[in-house]
C-alpha cells in the first residue's frame, strides 16, 4: 500500500488516483490468480475442492509429508494436534476480534476455564463428581459462556484500548486464581484427565501417547464450528458484528443493539475458547497453572492477525502456522514470542489485513459499487459517492 | 472442600499494620505514578495507550542494575560516604533515564510513526504496540535469560520518623519526595514552557496546531522522551525497593498497575496520574494485608480498574491534557 506516500490534502483527483491504486493493490499480489479462480467457481465446485482439502487435512498425520514433518525433533501427530487446537482457539478469538472488532487480550482465560472444567470433572485428582469426558465439552462451553457474560456485562461498555486492558486483567486474574485457590491445585495440577470412549481399557484409542485420534476429533469439531460460524456470519448477527466493527456509533444510531451483539460475540468466542481448552486438557492429559500466561493470549492474537482478522479460514491457517513454526524449527522455539512479536509489527505496518484478508461479501459489494461508480462520468454527485465509498474501502483494507 | 478457605479477610492484620501499609503503599504508589505519566502523556497527545511502555520501564531497570553493578554495588550495600552514594545513584538514574528514553523513542519511530503516516485504525496501533512490547521483552529474554538479575542493594534504609507507630525509612522518604518533585516539575513544564504549550496544543487539536506552526512530530517525540525519562526514574526507585526486580517480563504487571493508576486519576491528566498512583499503591497494599497474600495485590488492582472504568471512566480528576490551562 502506498497511501502514506501520496500527497496529503491534494485535490479530489489525487484522492481518486490513490483510491484506484488501492483498489488495484487489493487485486494484485502473488495469489491474486488463485483468488480470482476461487471466486469464479460455482458453489458446488467450491465444496468439492474444500472436501478434498478437508480429506488431506484429516490424513495429514498419516501422510507425514517429508518437508512439512516435524520429526525427528518433534512427534508429528502431536504437532498436528497442537496445530488443530491452536486453530480452534484462533477461530474462537476471531469471532471476538475479527468479526465484532473487540480486542480481547484475556482469551487465554477462557481457554484456562475450559481446561479446568475438563480436569475437575474427569481427573481422579479431583473430588468432584466424575462425568464421561465427552460431556465435559458442552459443559466447558456452558461454563465459559457464563464467564464470558460475567466478564462482558461490566466491561463491554468500554471501547478499544480500555477493553483490551480490562480483558488482559481478566486473563491474569484467572491465572492468579488458579494459583491461589487450593481446589485448582496450582502447580501440581491434575493428572489422568479423561478421554473419549473407545478401545480397550489398557489400549484406548484416545490417549496422550498417540494424538492422531485427538487430531481427527479436533479437526472434525473445527469443520462443524466453521460451518456454524459461516451461517452466523451471513445472518443478522454477523451483519451486526461487522457494523459494530466498522463503526460502533453509526451502528448504534442505525438501531443495532450494539451491547447485545457484542455480548453475543463475547459469549461465542468464549464458548469456542472453552471447547479448545477442554480438548487440550484431554489431549495432553494433565493441567496445571503454567500454561495460561499472557504471552499465550498474545500468540492467539498473533494467530488471528497473521491469518487475516475477520476471516475464519485465515484464523485457522494462522493458528496452525503459529503453533507449527516453533515445533518445526525447534532451534527457534525459544524465540517464538520474539518472532511473533516482530511478525505482528511488520504485518500491521505493511499488511494489516493479514495473509488472507477479510472475506466480507457486504464490503466486497461496496467495493464493486465503488468501481461501478468510479467508471461513471465524473460529476459532483459521483465525487461525493466515491469519497464515501473510498472510506469504506480503506477500512476493509486496514482490517 | 477447602474452597472456602482460599479467601479470608484478616481485619486485625489490617488494623495493626494500617499505617505501615499506608506508607509502604505510598512508596509504591509514587513509582506507579512516575510510570503512569508515560501512559498519560502519550494518551493525551496521541489518544492511544502505549502498550509497550512497560518495556520502557523494564529497560530502565536493567540500566540501573548494570550501572550499579559496574560501579561495584552488589548483594550487600557498599561502604561508601553519603556523597559518593548519592553520586552513584544520580549516575544510575541518568543511565536509566537515557536508556528508557531511547527505547521509548525507538518504539515511537518503529511502531507508531509508520501507522500514523498510513492513517491506520486504532486497533492496528494497539496490536503493533503489543507486538513491540513482545519484541523488547523477548529480546531481553534472549539476551539475559529467564532469571532475575542479581540483586543490587543501594544503601541500608534507616528509620527516619515514627508516625502512629509505623516506622518510615529513609528510602521511602527519598522515593516519595523525589517522585513528587519530578511530577511537579513535569506539570510546571507542561503548563509554563513553550514546548509544554506545544504539547497542550497538539493534545487539543493536532491539525490546527500544525497549521499554527507547531512541529507535531517533534512534540510527539518529546512526550515519548519525557515518559521514558520518568519511567527511568521510576525504575531506579523500583530497584531500590525490590533489588532483584530486573527480569525480562517484570515490566508487565507494573505497567498494568501504572496504567490503572493513570485511568484512576484520569488518563491524560498529569496531576491525576500522581493522585491515581498514590491511591492505587495504598489500595493495593491494603488488599494485600487484608487478604494476606501478595498475589492478591494484582487481583485487587484489576478489580479497582474495572470498578473505576464502570463508575467513572474519565477518572477521579477527569479532565485531560487538552484542557490544561497555564
Amino acid at each position: 500500500m502506498s497511501m502514506g506516500n501520496a500527497p496529503m490534502g491534494g485535490a479530489a483527483q489525487a484522492q481518486d488516483k490513490q483510491d484506484q491504486q488501492l483498489a488495484m493493490s487489493t487485486r494484485k499480489g502473488r495469489f491474486a490468480g488463485l483468488g480470482t479462480w476461487w471466486n469464479n467457481l460455482e458453489r458446488w465446485q467450491q465444496w468439492l475442492v474444500l472436501s478434498v482439502v478437508a480429506l488431506l487435512v484429516f490424513l495429514l498425520p498419516m501422510i507425514n509429508p517429508p518437508l512439512i514433518t516435524t520429526e525427528p525433533g518433534y512427534d508429528f501427530p502431536t504437532a498436528c494436534f497442537d496445530m488443530a487446537r491452536f486453530a480452534l482457539a484462533a477461530l474462537g478469538l476471531n469471532v471476538v476480534v475479527g468479526q465484532a472488532g473487540l480486542l480481547d487480550l484475556g482469551y487465554v482465560g477462557f481457554f484456562a476455564v475450559g481446561c479446568y472444567v475438563a480436569a475437575l470433572w474427569t481427573s481422579p485428582d479431583s473430588s468432584l463428581v466424575h462425568i464421561p469426558y465427552l460431556w465435559t465439552l458442552p459443559l466447558a462451553m456452558v461454563v465459559t459462556v457464563f464467564f464470558g457474560i460475567m466478564l462482558g456485562i461490566p466491561t463491554l461498555r468500554l471501547r478499544g484500548d480500555y477493553l483490551a486492558i480490562v480483558t488482559l486483567g481478566f486473563g491474569e486474574i484467572i491465572r492468579i486464581l488458579a494459583t491461589i485457590i487450593p481446589a485448582l491445585k496450582g502447580n501440581s495440577g491434575f493428572q489422568n484427565i479423561g478421554h473419549p470412549p473407545g478401545g480397550s481399557k489398557s489400549d484406548p484409542w484416545f490417549s496422550p501417547e498417540n494424538l492422531t485420534p485427538w487430531y481427527w476429533l479436533t479437526v472434525a469439531i473445527i469443520i462443524v464450528i466453521m460451518l456454524l460460524l459461516g451461517n452466523l456470519e451471513r445472518s443478522r448477527v454477523g451483519r451486526a458484528w461487522i457494523a459494530i466493527r466498522e463503526d460502533e456509533d453509526a451502528a448504534e444510531t442505525m438501531g443495532v443493539p450494539t451491547f447485545k451483539f457484542k455480548l453475543w460475540a463475547f459469549a461465542m468466542g468464549a464458548a469456542i475458547g472453552g471447547l479448545s481448552g477442554a480438548i487440550f486438557a484431554g489431549g495432553i492429559g494433565y493441567v496445571n497453572n503454567q500454561k495460561f500466561d499472557v504471552p499465550t493470549s498474545m500468540l492467539f492474537l498473533a494467530a488471528v492477525v497473521l491469518g487475516g482478522t475477520g476471516n475464519k479460514f485465515g484464523a485457522v491457517l494462522g493458528g496452525a502456522i503459529v503453533s507449527y513454526i516453533p515445533n518445526r524449527f525447534l532451534s527457534l522455539a525459544d524465540q517464538k514470542y520474539l518472532i511473533f512479536g516482530i511478525i505482528l509489527v511488520i504485518l500491521m505496518i505493511f499488511r494489516p489485513q493479514g495473509l488472507l484478508g477479510a472475506r466480507n461479501h457486504l464490503l466486497a459489494a461496496i467495493g464493486r459499487l465503488r468501481s461501478w461508480v468510479g467508471s461513471a462520468p465524473s460529476g459532483t454527485a459521483t465525487e461525493a459517492a466515491t469519497g464515501a465509498t473510498s472510506i469504506s474501502l480503506r477500512k476493509e483494507e486496514d482490517k | 472442600m477447602p474452597a472456602d478457605t482460599w479467601v479470608s479477610f484478616d481485619f486485625t492484620a489490617l488494623h495493626d499494620q494500617f499505617w505501615s501499609a499506608t506508607f509502604d503503599g505510598l512508596t509504591f504508589g509514587a513509582i506507579y505514578a512516575l510510570v503512569a505519566l508515560g501512559y498519560t502523556l502519550v494518551y493525551g497527545v496521541l489518544n492511544l495507550i502505549n502498550f509497550a511502555h512497560s518495556e520502557v520501564f523494564i529497560t530502565g531497570a536493567y540500566a540501573v542494575v548494570f550501572t550499579l553493578s559496574w560501579l561495584g554495588f552488589g548483594a550487600s550495600p557498599p561502604n561508601l560516604s553519603t556523597v559518593a552514594i548519592i553520586g552513584d545513584l544520580v549516575l544510575a538514574c541518568l543511565a536509566a533515564m537515557a536508556a528508557a528514553a531511547i527505547v521509548a523513542l525507538i518504539i515511537e519511530r518503529v511502531a507508531y510513526k509508520p501507522l500514523r503516516d498510513r492513517g491506520a485504525p486504532r486497533l492496528v496501533f494497539l496490536i503493533t504496540a503489543i507486538g513491540m512490547s513482545f519484541v523488547i521483552q523477548y529480546a531481553i529474554f534472549w539476551w539475559r535469560g529467564a532469571n532475575k538479575e542479581e540483586a543490587v542493594i543501594m544503601f541500608q534504609a534507616k528509620p527516619v520518623f515514627d508516625i502512629f507507630g509505623a516506622i518510615i525509612t529513609s528510602d521511602q522518604v527519598i522515593i516519595v519526595t523525589a517522585a513528587v518533585v519530578m511530577m511537579v516539575a513535569v506539570d510546571q513544564f507542561i503548563r509554563r514552557t513553550r514546548l509544554g504549550r506545544g504539547i497542550r496544543a497538539v493534545a487539543q487539536d493536532p491539525d490546527t496546531a500544525t497549521l499554527m506552526g507547531v512541529n507535531k512530530e517533534r512534540i510527539i517525540m518529546t512526550t515519548f522522551v519525557i515518559g521514558g525519562v520518568l519511567a527511568g526514574a521510576g525504575a531506579l526507585f523500583y530497584i531500590m525497593k525490590i533489588p532483584s526486580g530486573a527480569v525480562y517480563n517484570g515490566g508487565f504487571i507494573l505497567g498494568i498497575k501504572a496504567f490503572t493508576a493513570a485511568v484512576l486519576g484520569g488518563i491524560g491528566n498529569i496531576r491525576g496520574a500522581l493522585l491515581g498512583g498514590l491511591l492505587l499503591g495504598v489500595i493495593g497494599n491494603y488488599g494485600q494485608v487484608l487478604l494476606g497474600r501478595s498475589d492478591w495485590t494484582d487481583v485487587v488492582c484489576f478489580v479497582v480498574l474495572v470498578l473505576v472504568l464502570m463508575v467513572r471512566p474519565e477518572g477521579i480528576l477527569g479532565s485531560n491534557l487538552a484542557k490544561v490551562r497555564a
